[in-house]
This record gives C-alpha cells, structure tokens and sequence, in this order.
C-alpha cells in the first residue's frame, strides 16, 4: 500500500485503521521484548563483572532506640545488605521488610547504635558482594517528632520567615501608591530583580539537592522537567484570557513566592531534622529581613488599582504560608528528591511572574524602550543586590 | 572465577532488560510506596522487633559483645570449612623413609578459585590453597626431609613461598617455583629452623595476592633428642609424644579482607570468618595449658595485636627458642608474617568466658573478637 492510498483509506475510516497501525509496532516491540528476555542474545558481552550496585540513604532517624535510616536500592539486580558498620563497628540492625530489594524500592534499617549528641556519626552498609556505602551523620542530634508544641513552634518559625515579611512588604502599598511612572518602574524593576535573584538560588538549590537523591530519579533532569512544565501550565492559564495585570499579575507572583518560600521552608526543615544548623535568632531574622521585598514585589502591580481589602490578606497567606507547609514537611519527612522537585516547580513559577513582569511593564510604558530606562535597570540591580547582601545572613 | 556465573548472568540480563520496559511505571509505584512509607514512619508507627536500649549496659545473656556484632551465621557447609575444627586441624601429608633412613614427609596442596562466605552474607571472591582460607596448616618435625607438591588450578600463576631455610631454587619467588595455571612445581627442602611459620603465594603483586587468602601456617616441631637441654619443653612441642597430648593446641591466623578492594580492610578475624570465636566460643578444658599458634598475615594495615583478657601468658617469638622471648604479657604486636607461640593456663581460674582479640579497637569491633569457653573437666 502506497503513502497516498494509505492516506485516503484512513479518511474514510480513520479510527480502527489508525489504531490497526498502531497494534504492529507494540507487537512488534512485545516480541523483541520476550525475544532478548528468553533467548539473551546479549550474552556474549557478559563480562563476569559484578553487578551494578548503588545505595541512596534517603532519611536518617536518630531517637531513644538508635538510628533509623531509609535507603533506596538502585542496583541492576535486587540487592542483599549482609552487614552494617556504625563508625567502623559491626553492629547489629533489624531490616523492614526483608529480603533482597530490588531496584527503585526502600527499607528501613533500624541500628540499635548508642549514638552521642552534638557528635558525627558514619554508617557504612555492606552488601553481600562485599561492597560498602558510607553515609555520614554530621551532627547527631535527636530527629524531631511531630507533636503539638513542634508543630506550633515549627509554625511560628514559618509564620516569621514566611508570612511576617510580605506582610510587612504589603503594608507599604499605601505609601507606594503615590509615586510617578518612574517610581512605578523601578518598583517593578526591583520585582524583577528580586525575582532573578529568587530564579537562579532556587535552580541552583534544586539541582544541588537532586544531586543527593537515588540515581533513578535523574535529579537535573526532574528539576529541569518540573520547571519547564510548571512554567509552560502558569503561561497557559496565565494568558487564558489576555496577560495577566494588576490583581492576577499580583496572585501569580504571590504564588510563585509561595513555592519559592514552600522550598526555603523544606530547607530550613531539613536542616532543623538533620542537624547541621542551630535555628539562631539570626537565622529568623535574617530570613525575615531578605524576604521583605517579597511583600513589595506583590504589591507592585496593584499599586495603580483598587483591590478589596480581603485580597491583601489573600496574597499574603499565599506567598507567606507555604513557608510553614515546608518546615513541618522538610523535618518530618524529608527527601531529597521530592524537595528538587518542589523546588524546580518553584523555579518554573518563578520564572513565569518574571515574564509576566516585563511584559506587563513594557505594555505600561513605551514599549521595549522602558527596560532599558534608568528606574528599571536601577531597580533591577538593587533589587538583586539587596537580595545578595540580606542572603549573606542565611547562607551556611 | 565466579563458579554460578552463567545461571547467574542469564538473570542479570532479562531484569536488565525487563527493568528497562517497565522503568517508567516502576519508578512511579516505587515512589509513591515510598511517600506512604515516609508519612507512616514519620508518624512513628514503625512496627518495633524486640526494642533493645542502645543505651542500657548489655545484660549477660546478650554476651560480652552487646549489640556490636555480625548480624547472622556462616554456613561451614557452603565454604567447605569451619572455624572451629580449624584451630586444630593439622596437615601432615604422608611419611615414609628414605634410603638414608631419615623421614620424607610428602604434601600435596592445590591453587584454587573459590568464592568463600567471610562473614555472615558476605561473599568473597578468594584464591585459595586446598580450598581453603587459610590453607592448610602443614606440620612437620624438625630435620625431617619435606616435599610439597603443589599444583596451580587457579587463574593466575601462584607459588608457595615458605619462611624457613632453603636453596633459592625452592623459594617460590618469580623464576624459583612460581608457576602458571595448569601447572605442576615440587619444593623440597629440610624441615628447619623449628619454630611456628607461614607460607604464601609469592606471585606479584605480592599485595593482591596475599589478601585474596593465599597463606597458611607451617610448623616444624622440635626434635627432643636435637635439644638435650631442654628435652621436656622439646617433646611438650612434638605432635604425637605424651607430652604434647596434654597440651590444647590452637592454630590461629590473624587476617582481614577487603571486600570493596579500596585498599582498606573491611572485615578482621581469626581464621577467617569474622566474630566466629565470638559466637562459638573455643571450648577450653581449665586444668590443661594451652598453646597457640599465633600467625599474622593482615594485609594494608602495619601491625595486628593478641590480646588475652583475664589472664597473662609467656611468648615465644618466631616459635625458634624453647625458653619465652616475652615472659607474662598479656598483649603482643606481629606485623605482617610475623609469628609466635602463646603458652597460658586457665588452671587457677574459675570456669566461664574469657575474651581475647587484637587490642586494635578498630579491628576488634570490625569482627577480630572471640571467646575462651573455659570448662571443669
């Protein structure tokens, strides 16, 4: 059958022959596939090698009865952990649930270990062929447990690092209100800037954190991925009908602040669960200074406008309170994977407002020339400089 | 190498591929398994087995070793040898008399591949004399004509290199025994100096073969009549006589393997298997002394230690004198081939368990730790 013909006879009955097509290439695919699994032509470049082994510790709980950690296995064939060594120590350890694990799937080892607080510790499993996988504890310090008073002090942290400082930023929108077209500029510039800087922070936090998940992830490759479609789907709905200005631009940026700040929040979480940083008073305050000019970006759109009184609120639970979100999920049930990934959805978010931004300030006033305008570029900078230099504060 | 390769390959490759087409829907069951799990643990509710207190002092029947230990049992079955008939089992190949009328004492000993279980669920991928790591524990009497006859079923080429005083030619080293897979090499020398000894594998790289498990001990008891001075303690060392049947004998060689081959050993023992001794401890009638043949091989670490709990003993380096080198010590330190002989007695003390390991802490808690079983009789 010949291209056009093909071509014709599918117009009269497009659906069962298309579908008819359809069925040769699975079949296809159906006998390689029971082919190369039955009669393993690949055999001859068999080398005697060893099996591909590859462990990811994925949680480390440290409480009462010792340490607990999650490890995915990655292997090319289900692995055996045989023995598990505690700084240098064969110790004995319970695995749930038992048994060879295959590839993709997790255990939990539990080490009755009577670790010391404030000291590091190392576990090193040791498969059955022999081969290790070392995981070091930096900083041993007991893992919290939800209960209630955490989870309010957790709050609170969030509410501070996260609600406090667009609050604060949005209670300048009355006095913003007044500036000229050169004011507004630069006021949305510093969105912009603040927002770059918030970009490339958070894609690099993502591509670093991925760095730390199971290799069956392809850690840059979700992150990539995530932002790319949380980018594409906040565009799409975004334009639905027309940019988006004045109330909507503003509920866009909240909502990408609010990933950004959902991220931070699984940051600090993280930290608080793992240990490695003591959440000083200097911490808090720091987070609150740098994440003030969130308040500021929000309200630029709006400035010009009349929105309701209960859409401050609103915008400020939006881009406030994922922080808090993050701290109870980032030190209760960390994983590096699933932050990268919140975190490359963030950054796709992110990138979106910034889109929006500029178009919206070039829509405003005269077209392209405007960003190239002192206020814009002005802001633009000191918006990432501010961001720069209050980051100093929070950065370990 | 690897005895079950091909069954074993045949599964690689089909979950190989098999795991390729399903990798997509996989990652996503595995991951949202996962989710669950965190949240439920997260939550505490992990189903506890036997909850022990990491911090409470070990209670008597948890054993000296509390929580510090191996997790599991060797089967001597599937390695073919057991720790425990180790420590006294002697090779002491076939004797007869030459024309002269002096003993030939004939040995046979073969290189072999061998996969070997070195603690509980942990394979190793050895080379082995007589199957066996360590090989055998070839004894002979001082003066005594010895004739090994060694053949090399390995992939490498192997020798046997023996501490003790013959021609170049029999010395095992590259160009003087070392010999290739297939093939056949007869050492043959006197049995001196008496004293407690050690053959390897001299093949290069001396490293690699040495902590793959080609080593063994090699004994040459006194010969009394040679020694009229110190005829007692003599015929106390010679196998066979009155004397020596009094004494518990125990052969033990001090090793370690490195499992992921960094260069670092990952686990230590004492004829192998790390923290046999420690769950099968070594039975010890109290009214008879005990003599041990200590030997070090250890590989990348400098020196490797014996230390007795409870009790002090006298130490004969090299095993060449009839009088102590080292006179009430508890602790000795050998570096690598070196070796002695430890007399103590369990006489005065009362029955129970009695500790001994290397005074390494490191390689006492990475499975070198064992127990004396101490018994009326």
């Amino acid at each position: 059958m010949t291209a056009p013909e093909m071509m014709a006879v599918s117009e009269d009955r497009p659906n069962r022959l298309l579908l008819l097509w359809l069925l040769l290439p699975l079949t296809l695919l159906g006998i390689a596939i029971a082919w190369i699994a039955s009669a393993d032509p690949l055999r001859s470049f068999d080398n005697s090698a060893p099996p591909v082994e590859a462990f990811t510790y994925e949680r480390t709980i440290l409480d009462g009865d010792g340490i607990r950690v999650l490890v995915r296995a990655g292997g090319s064939e289900p692995m055996k952990v045989a023995q598990v060594q505690v700084d240098d120590a064969y110790w004995m350890f319970t695995q749930d649930p038992p048994g060879p694990i295959a590839r993709g799937s997790t255990v939990w080892l539990r080490i009755p270990y009577p670790w010391v607080l404030g000291e590091a510790h190392a576990i090193n499993i040791v498969t059955d062929t022999g081969a290790t996988f070392l995981h070091e504890i930096p900083v041993a310090v007991p893992t919290p447990v939800p209960t209630q008073s955490l989870l309010w002090q957790q709050a609170l942290i969030g509410l501070i690092v996260g609600v406090l400082p667009v609050a604060i930023g949005l209670l300048c929108y009355p006095a913003l209100r007044g500036v000229g077209v050169a004011g507004m500029n630069f006021i949305l510039a510093l969105t912009v800037g603040l927002l770059a800087f918030l970009l490339v922070d958070m894609s690099l936090e993502a591509l670093e954190m991925s760095a730390a998940s199971a290799v069956l992830f392809q850690g840059p490759l979700l992150v990539l991925l995530a932002g790319a479609a949380s980018f594409m789907l906040l565009m799409a709905i975004g334009r639905w009908r027309g940019a988006p200005a004045g109330l909507a631009l503003s509920f866009y940026i909240a909502l990408g602040i609010g990933l950004h700040n959902f991220g931070e929040g699984l940051a600090i979480g993280a930290a608080f669960a793992a240990g490695s940083a003591g959440l000083g008073t200097f911490l808090v305050l720091g987070f609150a200074v740098h994440n003030v000019t969130e308040g500021i970006g929000i309200a630029a759109p709006i400035l010009k406008a009349r929105p309701p009184l209960w859409s401050f609120v609103a915008l400020t639970l939006l881009a406030g309170a994922p922080a808090v979100v993050g701290l109870w999920i980032g030190s209760l049930a960390y994983a590096p994977q699933w932050s990268a990934l919140f975190l490359g959805i963030g950054a796709g978010a992110i990138a979106q407002v910034i889109v929006e931004v500029t178009t919206y300030m070039t829509r405003t006033g005269k077209g392209r020339n405007t960003l190239l305008s002192v206020p814009v570029i002005t802001g633009f900078l000191v918006g990432v400089a501010f961001m720069y230099v209050t980051a100093a504060a929070i950065k370990f | 190498m690897r005895q079950n390769e091909p069954t074993d390959t045949v599964t690689r490759r089909s979950l190989l591929i098999g795991g390729l087409v399903a990798a997509g829907g996989t990652a996503v069951l595995a991951s949202s398994a996962a989710g669950q799990q965190m949240l439920e643990h997260g939550m505490g509710a992990m189903p506890a087995p036997d909850p022990v207190n990491p911090y409470a002092a070990p209670s008597a029947h948890e054993g000296a070793h509390g929580q510090m230990m191996t997790v599991g049992r060797v089967d001597p079955e599937t390695n073919g040898f057991d720790p425990t008939p180790m420590l006294t089992e002697w090779d002491l190949g076939t004797v007869t008399t030459m024309e002269d009328g002096r003993a030939l004492r004939t040995f046979e000993v073969e290189a072999s591949d061998k996969e070997i279980e070195i603690a509980p669920g942990v394979m190793f991928p050895a080379w082995t004399f007589n199957g066996r790591v360590p090989g055998p524990a070839l004894r002979a009497k001082e003066g005594e004509r010895l004739r090994i006859v060694f053949r090399n079923y390995g992939s490498h080429p192997h020798s046997m290199h023996f501490h003790g005083i013959h021609s170049w030619r029999m010395d095992g080293v590259p160009g003087a025994g070392l010999i290739n897979p297939g093939e056949e090499f007869v050492y043959e020398f006197d049995a001196k100096p008496f004293g407690c000894h050690l053959y390897h594998c001299h093949a290069l790289p001396l490293k690699r073969h040495m902590h793959k498990g080609m080593y063994g001990a090699f004994v040459i008891d006194p010969d009394p009549e040679l020694h009229p001075e110190f005829e007692a303690v003599a015929k106390s060392r010679l196998l066979g006589t009155p004397e020596n049947a009094s004494w518990q004998e125990l052969i033990m060689v001090m090793n370690a393997f490195d499992t992921n081959f960094d260069g670092a050993n990952e686990f230590y023992a004492v004829n192998t298997i790390a923290h046999a001794y420690a769950l099968q401890p070594i039975r010890i009638e109290k009214s008879r002394p005990v003599r041990i043949y200590l030997i070090n091989v250890t590989e990348f670490d400098p020196i490797n230690s014996f230390h007795l709990h409870a009790n002090f003993f006298n130490y004969f380096d090299t095993g060449t004198t009839l009088t102590p080198t080292l006179r009430t010590v508890d602790l000795i330190m050998q570096c690598q081939a070196q070796r002695g002989i430890l007399e103590f007695s369990y006489a005065d003390h009362e029955a129970g368990q009695y500790m001994f390991h290397a005074h390494q802490a490191e390689f006492t808690e990475l499975g070198w730790m064992g127990m004396f079983d101490v018994v009326e009789d």
